[in-house]
């Protein structure tokens, strides 16, 4: 291994390095605001609306992300919507997460047993200030470990947005290899730069999952 | 109808070929799943053992097949091998390798946690009824273990199959390659095939995937109640 040609490809990393957190960031983002609504669809089971949301979680849970990437970025324009490559990377990512991060919810939801309902009205809470004040904090608390474990997952699936030409961290280095021939340096700084992006937010998770696990009562 | 694409589909072999490709994507699967399942059992009846270097080794295996992208494994595999090893592995090959890798780590850590679900009692009263430890395993954890064991690797059969759409990204002609080239082929006489070709594709995946996700849930309904 040269390390000089490791200084050399460094910034090149740090640049997709960059881009490959921001659209994973804006993607989990968006996942969790898609999957919040869907598991108070599912939850609240408003008519209609709910066989939608099943449909959109199963389509999105049983397709790869490499898949529906091609599908909004090289078919969509055939109809008339057209994305740019950051754009369809984000959008891709929100489709795929949105049902990921709803089950996470749900299943922290329909934790909650029925009586913590029943006790919050009978002291004379409304509806809304049960499921803000006494369903939502312990749904939270049981969805924290499957949302880390989303947020993960989600960040590495960005590894395939170098399929719609994004130049994440993949594409440098497949663009390196195929120009310099220095696959060593190429691949070892691969992996350098995902564990950088992807240690922190397991350690992080990690943490964040002890202490909430304080906030389940009655367990 | 012709605006769309759809009509390619049905234009001489293109509907087979498509099918085919998703037959190279199942194929690679199914042998890493075959692959996966006895070596996770093994790694993860291991890792519930006490021996401090096995764990550690095993440990780090794990951690590091599951922080990784599998894309970065691909490629590790693919391009790495051929440099360091000198090894001239085909894009197939190396991902039969990568998905059996990344499946038994995968593996072997739900084999574990069913493992440690089965409470400390069972193993005790084995040992009371003078079990050797190879028939405990074999009559009494094994068994228990299986109910919680089967609805996760079902599951961990349609992760199998939906990450080895990545082979595409290491030349492997599978169903995105087979329609890319549909598609080129036929850019003047349907412009528009790509929205009917890659929609095809997607539920081609889906059709394949849901029925398996279907079976998981059951059974998981089943085994809980």
């Amino acid at each position: 291994m040269n390390p000089e040609i490791i200084g050399q490809y460094l910034p090149l990393y740090g640049e997709a390095a960059i881009l490959t957190v921001e659209l994973g960031f804006l993607g989990v983002l968006f996942s969790a605001v898609v999957g919040l609504f869907c598991a108070a669809v599912l939850y609240l089971r408003v008519p209609i609306l709910r066989q939608i949301v099943w449909i959109y979680i199963e389509l999105s849970r049983n397709t790869p992300l490499l898949i529906q990437l091609f599908f909004i970025y090289y078919g969509l324009p055939k109809v008339g919507i057209r994305t740019t490559p950051a754009v369809c990377g984000v959008a891709g990512l929100t489709f795929l997460g949105g049902s990921y991060m709803a089950e996470a919810f749900r299943s922290g939801l329909e934790a909650v047993p029925k009586i913590q309902e029943e006790s919050a009205l009978s002291l004379g809470m409304t509806k809304a200030q049960a499921i803000r004040l006494v369903i939502l904090p312990q749904a939270f608390s049981v969805s924290v470990p499957a949302l880390v474990a989303n947020v993960i997952f989600l960040l590495k699936e960005t590894s395939v947005f170098s399929a719609v030409s994004l130049m994440d961290l993949m594409f440098t280095a497949k663009n390196l290899i195929g120009l310099y021939y220095d696959t060593t340096e190429a691949l070892f700084l691969l992996v350098v730069f995902y564990l950088i992006i992807l240690l922190p937010v397991g350690v992080l998770g990690t943490v964040l999952e002890k202490r909430v696990r304080y906030a389940g009562f009655g367990s | 109808m012709q605006a769309l694409g759809l009509d390619v589909l049905f234009k001489g072999q293109n509907f087979i070929r498509l099918l085919g490709g998703l037959g190279v994507a199942l194929r690679i699967s199914l042998i890493a799943v075959v692959i996966s399942i006895p070596a996770g059992v093994l790694l993860g009846t291991l890792m519930t053992k006490k021996n401090p270097v096995i764990r550690g080794i095993l440990r780090f295996y794990l951690e590091f097949m599951r922080i990784m992208p599998q894309m970065v494994l691909l490629f590790l595999v693919f391009f790495g091998s051929t440099r360091s090893l000198g090894l001239d592995l085909s894009g197939e090959t190396s991902a039969v390798i990568v998905f059996s890798l990344w499946g038994t780590a995968e593996m072997s850590d739900l084999v574990r946690g069913a493992i440690t679900s089965i409470p400390r009692h069972q193993y005790d009263a084995a040992a009371a009824l003078c079990l050797s430890e190879r028939q405990t395993y074999y009559y009494i954890i094994f068994p228990q273990a299986l109910r919680r064991l089967l609805p996760l690797s079902i599951n961990l059969i349609t992760r199998m199959i939906k990450t080895t759409s990545l082979v595409l990204m290491i030349g492997v002609v599978e169903i995105i390659k087979v329609a890319q080239q549909i598609i080129e082929a036929n850019r003047m006489s349907s412009p528009n095939a790509a929205f009917g070709v890659y929609l095809t594709v997607f539920m081609m995946y889906f059709l394949a995937c849901f029925p398996i996700s279907m079976l998981a849930r059951f059974l998981e309904k089943r085994f809980y109640e």
